[in-house]
């Protein structure tokens, strides 16, 4: 046993798990898109907590439910949607054989989990990442996986705790600056989508949240080739209703984007749960090629 | 050539046809300006994706509408042949649309010059364009739920190769042994942009 690698093995999964890191670079012209993990803020800060090289693969946990076996001796720590009744954002280590069980969210939908060392299962057009759309990566994790864990050359960051505020419950207000397409819908039309509060939808999952509110009027009715598109577009399909892309939206799509959320934003879009209103604002947009964009 | 902003990190180049885009997307694959990390043509636009920590938006700009493109480019790599059974549940569809019979849609597909314009949809799909240009096709009003990998179809000004089955509303009029999209191979995708192919009759049935 000395010499075996650590390991970890999946006791029970909860909705979804899937293995996340940073993503697909470089690729979307073959159709292959970034994929990743869904709150990249989360993503990174766990990471961080157990001093893995930046870009390691985590686990995503969509509400809650996963439960681990450690192997061996292991350190790990739980960012994002903090689970009820245990420690978040702080590492902690598990002896061999210890369990650890996530119970559902107390807000936000996906948690991250970082072992030191970083999940290690091949990887598959450089990326571990799970791309649900594309159908590429890891397999969606299952009871009874054992899950080899790499070895970190970096030393433990010596944080206790990392202060970060957990995802909102409630109303969410994120920014939305014109997208390529806003020539496309009336002006009354993204006037109603900055007054609204749009519900977001059951069907919502890592490609895009779907939003149910008002429809949108197009002032163009004409038919778009497929363009690309990135995480954060505002798509307005035949409904008029907006889905906003997440981390394994489509390359290409072709109904109109009328917005895009500030990248920084959508990292909260994806905490967000069936219910809860999302509006849009456009504070501090100065328009579109106005030089460098400010460090976040 | 419009340029529009696709967020804080992407810009979308419209052009005025598929021409336009596969002469720009030529010239950025030879010269990507810096900080670029992903480049999406497509049927009327390229998408350029960049890294905010090496350049802004505006630079990418510039270097764009200064960039001189590379007209008449469209094959690049070798030829790819795909042999194909043509029997395809929608191949007389397709040609009533077109106002010929099955024989004549596989002539017409079989002694066309297409290139790969542009991929999308799915891992390895490859938009190919026809060089007579002379390819209308709508989609099926109501789209299929499960599409067989390897079918061969039409859809707009384009033909495909399904990589995978999936769902899917192109007109089908054949299908195909040869794997598009592998794993196991580098790269997975046979069909890149640029890539020029031809479709070979193998049979009917």
């Amino acid at each position: 046993m000395t010499a075996a690698a650590a390991s970890l093995t999946v006791v029970e999964t909860g909705p979804l798990t899937t293995i996340q890191d940073a993503g697909r670079f470089g690729q979307r012209a073959l159709g292959i898109g970034r994929s990743g993990a869904c709150d990249r803020g989360a993503y990174e800060l766990a990471n961080r907590l157990v001093g893995n090289d930046e870009g390691a693969a985590v686990l995503e946990v969509t509400f809650g439910g996963l439960m681990l076996c450690a192997d061996a001796d292991i350190t790990l720590v739980t960012t994002g949607a903090r689970c009820a009744g245990m420690p978040h954002n702080v590492p902690l280590t598990l002896a061999a054989g210890d369990q650890l069980a996530l119970g559902p969210p107390v807000t936000g939908v996906r948690t991250y989990v970082a072992v030191r060392g970083g999940i290690d299962v091949p990887q598959v057009l450089g990326s571990r990442s799970t791309d649900l759309l594309a159908g590429l990566g890891p397999d969606v994790l299952g009871a009874g996986d054992r899950l080899p864990i790499g070895k970190s050359t970096r030393p433990m960051p010596g944080v206790d705790l990392a202060a970060v505020p957990d995802p909102a419950p409630g109303e969410l207000v994120v920014s939305v600056q014109p997208g390529p397409r806003r020539d496309w819908f009336t002006d009354q039309s993204w006037a109603s989508l900055l007054k609204q509060g749009y519900t977001v939808n059951a069907q919502s999952n890592r490609v895009g949240l779907r939003l149910d509110g008002e429809p949108l009027e197009r002032a163009n009715t004409g038919e778009l080739s497929s363009e690309g598109m990135v995480r954060g577009a505002l798509q307005i399909p035949m409904s008029g209703t907006p889905v906003l892309f997440l981390a394994d939206h489509p390359v290409t799509g072709g109904y109109p984007v009328i917005g895009y959320v500030v990248d920084h934003d959508v990292d909260r879009c994806g905490q967000l749960r069936t219910g809860q209103t999302l509006r849009f604002t456009t504070p501090g947009y100065t328009g579109p090629l106005l030089g460098r964009t400010p460090a976040r | 050539m419009r340029v529009l902003s696709s967020g804080s990190e992407a810009l979308l180049i419209e052009l005025d046809d598929l021409d336009q885009v596969l002469a720009l997307y030529a010239a950025l694959r030879e010269e990507r300006p810096a900080g670029v990390i992903d480049i999406v043509p497509a049927a009327r636009t390229v998408l350029l994706v960049i890294d905010p920590a090496a350049t802004d938006l505006a630079e990418v700009g510039r270097a764009v509408r200064q960039m001189r493109p590379r007209p008449n480019r469209r094959a690049a790599g070798e030829l790819v042949e795909v042999p194909v059974t043509y029997d395809g549940e929608d191949l007389n569809e397709v040609g009533s649309l077109l106002g010929c019979d099955a024989d004549e849609v596989v002539r017409r597909h079989t002694g066309e010059e297409w290139t790969v314009a542009f991929c999308g949809f799915a891992p390895g799909f490859g938009y190919l364009a026809g060089a007579s240009g002379g390819w209308d096709v709508p989609r099926r009003s109501s789209p299929r739920t499960t599409v067989p990998a390897g079918s061969v179809a039409l859809a707009g000004e384009f033909s495909g190769i399904y990589p995978r089955a999936s769902p899917g509303g192109w007109q089908l009029i054949g299908r195909t042994e040869l794997v598009v999209f592998d794993l196991q191979r580098d790269p997975p995708a046979l069909l890149r942009p640029g890539t020029p192919v031809r479709f070979v009759e193998v049979g009917r049935t």
